[in-house]
């Protein structure tokens, strides 16, 4: 029946304080603590809900990077997808590494495993893209249900409610189709340590994104980063005169 | 004492102005080193690994309660605390996620890992609430231990299963007249045909209010002294089993300790646990062990103390500077760190020697001395640097405070910890 294929970012932990690098080339990541992302740990929730409903019989957790992404991918096993696929990318690659490649590689595995449904963040939270589900619709030239913050399905269709900026849309899209994870979609479960033992026992398949026919080479190019401008101390004023004889001053009024 | 942390994570970022919630927010991923896996170790040719490193399964078992205690049961732990009472669905949380039957064997509905995942495991639960651990700690090290390691197959096949999936378990070994001089117990079995009758009172028992099997220590011969206690598996439902009103303490007040009174109970010989008249060894077993549990206990209350406390120096401003930036400041937390790392140390090295089967009684006892010592220095160190607000009940120092106490009491005092390591000691210069 049916397969779904869920994304999992390995990102820097959301509770860190983020450094730029002295080069300006990019942030600190040695040494700092490195963890799901948020959005796709909703997509992973939203996938085993939809194994436990009996909607779908199989969850592949699939993500891109060097050896470490393992971690993530066996938190997703621990979480209760049924196995994972690993797709070894380093180096200048990963550095480079953006939402057109990864698209691509998930189209390329969404035709491989036959896969209903590709579930994903809406975004990460490092580079906050918000693309690569949009993306990987368009590569499949599949339908896509995006900042969903409910997931029916119904047969062959799948019933999305959308977060829109005026309020909630809610569309019908045929399968097969792209998802992706809003924050209200549900609330992630807490991996149990009984599962914990159980996803060292799943599989995690490794490849490489040429197995897939996928070229890493990227259009985009960092040329800076830089720390927001630090804020500045504002200044107390007794009476709503002295208000606006600072803002005249300060040629604002 | 506003959060900075504004990734878009609304679970996380909430109740700003209640100090309670902005202190366990920081307690989240403390640490910013990522652990080396025992695996990485390796590869970079490291074949003697330094103490905090953990196998994979141990790091993810670690993370995973590190976020179920920071998350789902920080919220109840001021509550727990006033009205002296364990949220029932706190302890039912704790049997979802798999804590309570950490190395009973998946048949039996276990998690089926080691020990020291169970000391990572009770050292988070610390970090939050020392109550929770308690009871983690002893269904884990002394209950679990005690059926595994002893248990006929119709016991295991009959207990283990709930004791992993909803039933709390009871070790009752002191009573009134009878604590560290545990073994003059009183409480006395006879046999009658093929069952026991009971009777006597216990005191000091933790979980009681919780538990649906108290394994009772009694003595079914006194005029062999010690040489006649006999474990025996008892059910809540026995008739003449009386659970007394529990304690009002200082500390651990959510953690239920009830005086038992056994009227004239029956008990079957087949509920026998191990051999008659082995119990005392059982005991003395089960409490080595028992001791780097309580030693996890005390170091994550420590930790979690501390982490409470030095955000709050690194906030507040006296005299134009952080207080963390005195020089007079900056030494006692050094100082205080310095003793947890080397709690820690003791805790880990412990678990690791009884992991690895060698002698490892000497070391748990300076574990659980140790650490209960620098848990008591810590939390009162840490209620002195947060000043006036360390010693209001909005912030949640002073429960750490508290609760630290009973660290160097309870299964065995400091002075019989001591006694203990000297007898090691002194054997070691026999030759």
């Amino acid at each position: 029946m049916s397969r779904v294929l869920v994304g999992v970012k390995r990102v820097i932990d959301y509770a860190v304080k983020i450094r730029v690098k002295p080069d300006q080339s990019g942030v600190v990541t040695d040494g700092v603590k490195h963890s799901m992302n948020p959005f796709c740990e909703i997509a992973v929730e939203e996938a085993v809900k939809l194994k436990e409903k009996k909607f779908i019989k199989e969850v592949v957790a699939v993500s891109c990077g060097p050896s470490q992404v393992t971690e993530t991918i066996r938190t997703a096993l621990a979480m209760g997808c049924d196995r994972g696929i690993h797709v070894e990318v380093s180096g200048k690659d990963y550095e480079a590494m953006g939402p057109l490649q990864i698209s691509k590689i998930f189209a390329a595995l969404a035709k491989k495993e036959e896969a209903s449904l590709v579930i994903l963040g809406k975004q990460a939270i490092d580079d906050d893209c918000n693309q690569t589900g949009q993306m990987t619709a368009a590569l499949l030239d599949w339908p896509q249900g995006t900042f969903a913050s409910e997931v029916t399905i119904d047969g062959e269709t799948v019933k999305v409610v959308r977060e829109i900026d005026g309020g909630l849309e809610t569309i019908k899209i045929s399968m097969p189709a792209v998802l992706t994870a809003d924050l209200r979609l549900n609330t992630p479960r807490y991996a149990t340590l009984p599962n914990i033992m159980k996803a060292k026992k799943k599989k995690i398949a490794n490849m490489k994104p040429a197995d897939l026919g996928v070229d890493m080479v990227s259009r985009v190019e960092v040329l800076r980063v830089d720390e927001p401008p630090t804020r500045l101390a504002g200044v107390k004023v007794e009476t709503v005169d002295d208000l606006v004889a600072k803002l005249k001053a300060n040629g604002t009024i | 004492m506003a959060s900075p942390l504004i990734r878009c994570f609304s679970k996380v970022g909430r109740q700003v102005s209640r100090p309670w919630s902005v202190c366990q927010h920081g307690l989240r991923n403390r640490s910013t080193q990522p652990d080396m896996s025992a695996e990485q170790a390796a590869a970079l040719g490291v074949s003697y690994p330094p103490l905090q490193t953990y196998s994979e399964e141990e790091g993810m078992m670690r993370d995973a309660v590190n976020k179920f205690a920071q998350e789902r049961l920080a919220p109840f732990v001021s509550k727990m605390d006033e009205n002296s009472l364990m949220d029932p669905e706190v302890i039912k949380s704790l049997f979802e996620q798999g804590l309570m039957g950490i190395e009973i064997d998946p048949e039996y509905g276990g998690t089926g890992s080691t020990f020291f995942s169970s000391i990572l495991v009770i050292e988070e639960l610390a970090k939050v609430d020392a109550s929770v651990a308690v009871l983690c700690d002893i269904q884990n090290t002394l209950i679990n231990t005690l059926f595994t390691k002893l248990g006929t197959a119709a016991q295991k096949e009959r207990y283990l299963s709930r004791l992993s999936t909803d039933m709390v378990g009871s070790f009752c070994l002191s009573e009134a007249e009878s604590g560290s001089d545990a073994f003059s117990l009183k409480t006395r079995a006879d046999k009658h045909g093929d069952y026991y009758v009971i009777n006597g009172s216990k005191m000091w028992i933790s979980n009681a209010e919780q538990a649906g099997v108290f394994l009772v220590m009694a003595n079914v011969d006194p005029s062999a002294g010690h040489r006649g206690i006999t474990c025996f598996i008892v059910d809540r439902d026995t008739e003449g089993l009386q659970i007394g009103k529990k304690e009002n303490k200082l500390g651990l007040r959510a953690s239920s300790t009830c005086p038992l009174n056994l009227d004239n109970i029956k008990v079957p010989e087949k509920n026998v646990l191990g051999q008659i008249g082995h119990g005392y060894k059982y005991a003395i077993g089960m409490l080595n062990e028992g001791r780097i549990g309580i030693a996890a206990q005390m170091l994550g209350l420590a930790q979690g103390c501390f982490d409470q406390a030095v955000p709050y120096t690194r906030q507040r401003v006296q005299f134009g500077k952080r207080i963390f930036d005195f020089q007079a400041m900056q030494h006692q937390i050094a100082h205080v760190a310095t003793q947890i790392e080397a709690a820690r140390l003791l805790t880990y090295n412990a678990a690791r020697l009884k992991e690895a089967g060698r002698p490892f009684i000497k070391e748990a006892c300076m574990a659980k001395y140790f650490t209960s010592e620098v848990a008591t220095l810590t939390t009162s160190k840490c209620i002195e640097w947060m000043g006036g607000v360390g010693f209001t009940k909005d912030y949640p120092v002073e429960k750490y405070y508290r609760d630290c106490k009973i660290g160097t009491i309870y299964e065995g005092t400091t002075n019989i910890q001591l006694s203990t390591m000297a007898k090691f000691i002194d054997k070691e210069y026999d030759h």
